[in-house]
């Protein structure tokens, strides 16, 4: 069965109404509760509002960039590689970061007292995790440029992930255990630390992603009947496989960089996308992946301030947590898997 | 039609296919020379492991010749760019898609890759395309099926549909045949048979159906161990070149019956 295009249409202003009322109840709920009333005042500039100008809308916005960020990378890595277990991690973006960020703050102590305050700073774990997840990708595109197999291309990704996992092992094995303890608050991820200044830096990174996606969405269609039958349609399948891959990096890149290693979205988003619409045309998944993640991602953060509480649960847990019986609720619903 | 003024559209020209590395040269065809002209269905014959496909990779472009040439419309195969090959010469490959979860339509507008703009858009003569080539072959009814709610017969039409959507002057087939019955196979081949005819292009298949290929084809490009001969099935017939096709120990030619037999 094919949906109408009128089915299309009403799925997905549902959606949009639902995004628009997520970013509103995430922008509401926290340590501190803040009517819907407030909330639109202060951001048409009726009122001032410290903790919503400051803190809840940087944190909301990150959100959707975190979340439609990792979803898009997410489905151009499980149609580049024809693998519906492939998330924008497989080409080894995260551990590349991990290894940046363990280096600074785990190698810190080596450094000795003052300069180990000079090096954890916010900034300097941003621009670790974007060298370290740079460093790993330019060896795989070093490696991929030589190869015609994009199968390869996956299992070097995989390959580069243990390298810089055991590297992170042997690092954390000398340090101290509050710094490894920070290290592990970092791989939790953090939405909510981000100034203005900062989510404009992210946001312009992940719009050169976005753009490049948006510009491989015939071709990953093409791609969807295979590399041989893409080339004889006169794709060129190295160039558009090269786009395709530095679209996931800038995307789930600077998404490490400045919220860390959130999980699943990547993984999940995009099967959620394609059960809910039934496809694989890229034209419709693309922008549904776009919504789908940010809702998600705004649930989720939602579901980790604990509203009310003065805690806040690690939202790598969350997504998994909250995710994972959707996905697995979806597939029983349809008892079949669309790929 | 005069044979003569026939227009070319594919000419191999003393052209040796195999594999290349570093080191080493593997010579699996060579000496191969042939021409297909405009509205000619060509079988392509041979035994299993003689370099049929091979052969098809390299007149696609997918591997390098060891040498000599292929024309297209009388230019060097290597002066063309993707796109413009992609403009004459479309294919129907044996290997599987990577999804079937695309509509009938949606695979065959993919044919119409060449034509459209960065985002795929499809316009009107890009429809109309697409409604021919689905009623040329006679899959109008499965327009709006899923690909994994279809038999393997009527995913070959499908394929078969795309290739005729991307509007080319000829189209390979790497053997069409298999994973259908007997009467499957013939359709498909008839199938062929009445698309040149109404077409106008040219098309050539490689298959193992010898005796069906030898009923329906125009030319027939067999490969034997020795040489590659074209030339029409009853030319290849009087010259007994199907008797020199496989190892005489299990199975003959039968020239009066045109098909093989299995030696008692």
């Amino acid at each position: 069965m094919l949906y109408k295009k009128s089915t299309y249409k009403s799925i997905t202003i549902l959606l949009i109404v639902l995004l628009c009322v997520s970013f509103f109840v995430n922008i509401g709920l926290g340590s501190v509760s803040i009517s819907l009333k407030e909330i639109f005042l202060t951001i048409i500039g009726h009122q001032e509002n410290y903790i919503i100008q400051h803190y809840r809308l940087p944190k909301a916005f990150t959100a959707v960039l975190a979340g439609s960020g990792l979803g898009i990378s997410g489905l151009l890595m499980q149609t580049l590689f024809r693998n519906p277990l492939a998330g924008p991690f497989v080409l080894g973006i995260s551990s590349g970061a991990s290894l940046g960020v363990a280096i600074v703050i785990l190698g810190s102590s080596l450094m000795g007292g003052f300069l180990a305050t000079v090096f954890i700073s916010k900034w300097s774990i941003v621009i670790a995790a974007s060298l370290g997840s740079f460093i790993v990708l330019l060896a795989v595109m070093i490696v991929a440029a030589k190869i015609r197999d994009t199968m390869a291309i996956l299992i070097i990704g995989l390959m580069f992930g243990s390298i810089t996992a055991a590297l992170v092992s042997v690092l954390s094995y000398f340090s101290s255990a509050e710094l490894i303890q920070q290290y592990v608050f970092w791989g939790f991820g953090n939405l909510g630390n981000l100034t203005w200044y900062e989510v404009v830096i992210f946001f312009s990174i992940y719009a050169v992603g976005i753009v490049l996606s948006m510009m491989s969405m015939k071709n990953l269609n093409t791609l969807l009947l295979g590399e041989n039958y893409a080339k004889s349609l006169g794709l060129n399948v190295k160039k558009s496989r090269f786009i395709i891959i530095i679209a996931t990096c800038l995307l789930a890149g600077s998404v490490t960089a400045f919220a860390g290693p959130i999980a699943f979205i990547g993984l999940a988003v995009p099967h959620i996308a394609r059960q809910i619409f039934n496809t694989s045309n890229h034209k419709i998944l693309l922008p549904s992946v776009f919504i789908i993640g940010s809702i998600v991602m705004l649930i989720c953060d939602s579901i980790s301030q604990l509203p009310s509480s003065d805690y806040t649960l690690p939202i790598n847990a969350i997504t998994s947590l909250f995710g994972a019986p959707v996905v697995i609720w979806l597939l029983l619903r349809k008892r079949k898997m669309v790929f | 039609m005069s044979l003569i003024n026939q227009h070319v559209v594919l000419n191999a020209d003393n052209l040796f296919v195999g594999y290349k590395t570093h080191a080493s040269k593997t010579i699996i065809a060579s000496n191969i020379n042939f021409e297909l002209k405009q509205g000619e269905l060509v079988g392509l014959v041979g035994v299993n492991g003689i370099g049929k496909s091979t052969l098809l990779r390299t007149l696609t472009g997918v591997q390098n010749a060891l040498s000599g040439t292929i024309f297209l419309n009388g230019k060097h195969l290597q002066a063309f760019t993707n796109i413009e090959v992609a403009k004459v010469m479309s294919v129907v490959l044996t290997e599987r898609i990577v999804t079937k979860n695309l509509s009938v339509f949606e695979i065959i507008a993919l044919g119409r890759h060449p034509y459209t703009n960065w985002l795929g858009n499809l316009h009107k003569i890009d429809h109309a395309m697409i409604n021919t080539a689905m009623s040329q072959t006679n899959i109008e009814n499965l327009k709006h099926k899923k690909c994994f709610e279809l038999s393997d017969g009527q995913l070959q039409k499908v394929m078969i549909a795309r290739a005729l959507a991307q509007d080319t002057d000829l189209i390979i087939l790497d053997e069409p045949t298999t994973h259908l019955d007997m009467y499957h196979k013939v359709s498909a081949l008839k199938l062929l048979q009445n698309l040149v005819k109404d077409t106008g292009k040219t098309i050539l298949f490689s298959s193992h159906e010898i005796d069906l290929a030898i009923q329906l084809c125009d030319k027939m490009i067999v490969m034997t161990e020795h040489e590659v001969i074209s030339g029409s099935p009853r030319a290849l017939i009087e010259k007994g070149t199907f008797e020199n096709l496989f190892p005489d120990d299990m199975i003959v030619f039968d020239n009066k019956t045109k098909n093989f037999r299995v030696k008692k």
